[in-house]
């Protein structure tokens, strides 16, 4: 807890200065390769920029799998020659296959939800914020830290690697529910793909947990002098109930995994009983597919509040610097982002009204998630209060918090029909949830990871981005949004299946055709749109206009006491001591008072 | 080629795109940060109200475009549909309300209070009355939701009325198998490992109970208007699930592990053609959980008929036990003949 103690192993790039008698010993330190710098890196900061532009390129491969994927549902009587030039039999004839359909919706699903907005957006924020936000010189411990990013990355080639295989990816969803994800026989991507997918996610779950541990450790143990709990900004608080949730369920999908493996691979019956695959009668008896169905939701519920809080956090962050105001209500922010890290265990259930669940258990999961709308519901009129009479700067960063706000409305309302066993039984599985869980964990999710990299760039490159494009982005991105999910709710109300190839050979589904087509035309606008921003990224790393001042946002928190480009260790000289909370914006006539500054003695008590 | 030309089209939008943006940036050290700033800050609050109208149109441009194509727009053909869709009108009001109400304060509050110079912020970090009231207001109107919710969920997923018509539907990749249980309205015990589907055993059906010899297969599902069905549900496969979107009913069917379901279908199919105005109109069985390259194709046909329909159709059916046995029947000799056969090889 010491504001001094250094990084381990790293004294030298702190303290300016040099015994002469250690000379050859610093100097042995101080000359970073590039290896220990670039690669295998022990500066939380540059491990952020790793998780990040690993996310990065998974989420252009997510989203172009998407983009193929909707050409398949748009443009269904049409062929493309240019997809069987690039994915041969996948795409023969030009036309989409259906193993090749059900690999992409698999994969993009998977890509999207661990590598891009749990790894991504987690691993690069928690990462970048931690140390810089509490005042400390690195995590807790570095060294595990960096594992945490290899694991990631061995992860990201197993799963990648997968992409090529003869039998294709594992194409059973990203849910990959047994028996089909167990039974080869029963659909190609079964086949090795799934293997693959489930070594790649065990891996995946220890670089999570190697992450999460260090950041509950880092934010328990190393705050600054000062730095009481409830004085960490509300980015800290998001961060650190996502690590708990992420260490307390993950191994759960672990042991999920792992149970799956067994059943694939040593004739184990945990998820499987009497089963007549193509005709083959399997040995299996006495195992329950069902079983699998609770230890993945056990992690899946919990996970898309692993997705969501993060964004949540740092919404809460640039909403308040950028309206110039203290966060309306923190403690009731906080108590809200507990309140969701506690039910967010209890729900989940809901994914499984319609599995046969005993409805008398059901209805304790209608009452506990319907019970999450109430911190929802706070959170949101919370936001909106922030905004009320503040003086608004529209950064970049600030255009995608409300327009985060304005998606976690609308996706979390609709969570309100889906949370009710009644219309669940109606909705379950329909397009309405493509449109739910798509606008309220994905795009905003995505929305809070966009407000995030725009807001913390000058941190991490010491440049901007360029703000024309950061404004098409937005809008473009926004508008998007909405034109490609909010029409999906009525075809969801028609009660369209998801996750159907084709609809032409339904009467009761095969009227939203035209609209189909609309929602494929958008998305991949809105997909070139984020090509832009990736552009926009990698040229201001090196391009964009120069950061001149510490504290380009006039923020009140500690990453912005640091030079514009902190090296290993964050402070040259001693770690700032905190003397008040993180929002003191606007506060007796002052625009900003940052958290170093020790409260005067006739200043007003808020 | 096309592709070839829509990618450079693609490129030279993105070049012409980062120019003007570039270009924009040198601009703005011309005239100032501060004053391309607030002219930024003067754009992007005016297009968060433009967005706000737009949106605000668009959303009833789809409701003008797609309501008719929902099922909103159509009664339910069963009674618990009927619960159903009262309770989407409950909660579509309530969440309806609540999101024009922050939607609109939002993109407002966004325009409203956009940066000036002469403006200073607010301090307000607190106040437990409002805290109060938006937990409170909230928890209230979800009390009655999951209240109304409760009350139907538990009565949809109650015991089924004791005269209900017990049929048993099997899906498997990628079509879906009916069973009705015959006079004695009683299924006829199954054991997996005597699935054969070649030799007219497709269900696995124990032909030593007797209960199954009665029992009727189908490929259509056939229902009696407003006599109850108690759905029995398998699979053999993999997860399946028997969605039938126009009776608001939807279950899972998981191998090893049979399920149930139960609702009166209220309209029959002939009278929902008018209501539709649709002469093509059928009920149709969805399959709703992914289960593999063909699920797309999972579809089934639900027919509800007045009785004396029903009783003609189902009189067409021969029980599968006499079929299965005539076969064997007509077939000894040559299975003798084989058996003769098998032996001598010994």
């Amino acid at each position: 807890m010491s504001s001094e103690s250094p990084v381990h192993g790293h004294e030298e790039v702190i303290s300016s200065h040099v015994h002469a008698g250690h000379e050859v010993h610093h100097h042995h330190h101080h000359e970073e390769s590039f290896v220990s710098k670039y690669v295998f890196s022990q500066d939380h900061k540059m491990i952020a920029k790793q998780f990040l532009i690993t996310g990065m390129i998974w989420a252009v491969i997510g989203g172009l799998f998407s983009v193929l994927f909707r050409l398949q549902l748009g443009y269904p009587e049409m062929t493309f020659p240019i997809l069987e030039d690039i994915f041969g039999k996948w795409a023969a004839g030009g036309r989409i296959s259906n193993d090749f359909y059900y690999s992409l919706v698999t994969m993009h699903g998977t890509i999207l939800v661990f590598f891009v907005l749990t790894a991504g957006l987690s691993g690069t924020f928690a990462n970048l914020l931690i140390p810089l936000q509490i005042g400390a010189r690195d995590m807790a411990s570095p060294m595990l830290n960096m594992l945490s990013y290899w694991f990631f990355f061995l992860a990201s080639i197993i799963m990648f690697s997968s992409l090529f295989l003869q039998s294709g990816p594992a194409s059973g969803g990203w849910t990959i529910y047994p028996p089909l994800s167990a039974l080869g026989q029963a659909t190609e991507g079964s086949k090795l793909g799934m293997d693959f997918w489930l070594v790649s996610m065990a891996m995946f779950i220890v670089s999570s947990l190697l992450g999460g541990l260090n950041y509950i450790s880092t934010i328990l143990n190393m705050r600054t002098k000062g730095m009481s709990m409830t004085r960490m900004p509300l980015t800290i608080w998001a961060i650190f109930f996502t690590a708990v949730l992420g260490v307390l369920s993950f191994p759960v999908l672990l042991s999920g995994a792992i149970l799956l493996l067994f059943d694939r691979n040593l004739g184990t019956s945990f998820y499987l009983s009497e089963i007549v695959v193509k005709g083959e009668i399997l040995p299996n008896e006495g195992g329950s597919p069902i079983l699998f169905q609770h230890l993945f939701w056990f992690l899946g519920h919990p996970e898309v509040y692993i997705i969501l809080l993060p964004a949540m956090g740092m919404v809460s962050e640039v909403l308040s610097v950028n309206s110039r105001k203290p966060i309306f209500g923190y403690l009731a922010m906080v108590g809200s982002l507990f309140a969701i890290c506690i039910l967010a265990f209890l729900v989940w259930a809901h994914h499984m009204f319609v599995t046969g669940l005993n409805p008398f258990l059901g209805a304790f999961f209608v009452l506990l998630t319907l019970l999450i709308a109430v911190p929802s519901a706070i959170k949101v009129f919370n936001w909106l209060t922030t905004l009320w009479r503040g003086n608004l700067r529209l950064t970049p960063g600030m255009l995608f918090s409300i327009g985060f706000v304005s998606l976690f409305i609308s996706g979390g309302l609709t969570g309100i029909f889906l949370g009710n066993s009644t219309l669940d039984i109606h909705l379950h599985d329909t397009y309405f949830v493509v449109a739910h869980f798509h606008i309220v964990m994905g795009v905003a999710s995505m929305f809070g990871m966009f407000a995030g990299v725009y807001h913390w760039f000058p941190k991490m490159y010491g440049r901007f981005m360029n703000n024309t494009l950061a404004y098409i982005h937005f809008w473009v991105t926004l508008a998007g949004a909405y034109l490609i999910f909010w029409p999906m709710h009525y075809s969801g109300l028609a009660g369209m299946p998801r996750r159907y190839t084709d609809y032409s050979n339904w009467h009761s589904f095969n009227m939203f055709q035209d609209m189909s087509r609309f929602i494929s035309s958008v998305a991949m606008v809105v997909f070139a749109v984020q090509l832009l921003f990736i552009f926009n990224f990698f040229y201001s790393i090196f391009k964009g206009r120069r950061v001149t001042s510490t504290n380009p946002w006039g923020a009140n928190t500690l990453e912005w006491t640091t030079p514009v480009n902190p090296g290993h260790g964050n402070w040259p000289g001693e770690i700032p001591e905190v003397h008040r909370w993180a929002y003191d914006y606007g506060k007796d006539g002052r625009d900003f008072i940052s958290q170093t500054e020790p409260v005067g003695a006739d200043e007003s008590k808020h | 080629m096309t592709g070839f030309f829509i990618l450079a089209i693609l490129a030279l939008a993105f070049l012409v795109t980062f120019q003007i943006a570039k270009s924009s940036e040198y601009v703005s050290v011309l005239k100032g940060e501060e004053k391309t700033f607030q002219q930024n800050n003067r754009i992007n609050a005016f297009l968060f109200i433009v967005f706000l109208v737009l949106g605000l149109i668009g959303a009833w441009w789809c409701n003008h475009l797609f309501y008719e194509k929902t099922l909103l727009s159509k009664p339910s053909a069963s009674d618990h549909g009927v619960h159903i869709d009262t309770m989407l009108w409950w909660t579509l009001a309530f969440t309806g309300f609540v999101f024009f109400l922050t939607q609109i304060l939002l993109f407002f509050f966004a325009f409203k209070y956009q940066y000036s110079a002469k403006r200073k912020a607010y301090y307000f970090a607190h106040s437990n009355k409002l805290e109060l009231i938006w937990t409170v207001v909230p928890a209230i109107f979800l009390v009655v939701l999951v209240g109304m919710g409760l009350f139907y969920w538990l009565k949809i997923t109650g015991d089924a009325p004791k005269d209900a018509q017990i049929v048993e539907i099997t899906g498997k990749q990628f079509n879906w198998m009916l069973r009705y249980p015959g006079k004695d309205n009683v299924l006829g015990r199954k054991n997996y490992r005597l699935t054969d589907a070649a030799g007219g055993n497709p269900l696995g059906v124990d032909w030593e109970d007797a209960a199954s010899h009665d029992d009727l297969e189908a490929t259509e599902l056939h229902l009696v208007v407003n006599k109850p069905v108690h759905l029995v549900i398998n699979a053999q496969d993999v997860i399946h699930d028997v969605g039938l979107p126009h009776f608001r009913m939807k279950m899972d069917a998981v191998p090893g592990i049979p399920t149930t379901m139960w609702f009166t279908p209220t309209i029959t199919t002939a009278k929902m053609k008018e209501i539709t105005g649709d002469p093509e109109f059928v009920y149709e069985i969805a399959c709703d959980q992914m289960c593999g390259a063909g699920h797309y194709t999972m579809r089934g046909v639900v027919i509800v008929e007045t009785q004396e329909e029903y009783d003609k159709w189902l009189a067409t059916l021969k029980p599968q036990y006499s079929k299965v046995m005539e076969e064997k029947n007509a077939a000894p000799a040559k299975a003798a003949a084989d058996t003769v056969k098998v032996s001598q090889l010994k």
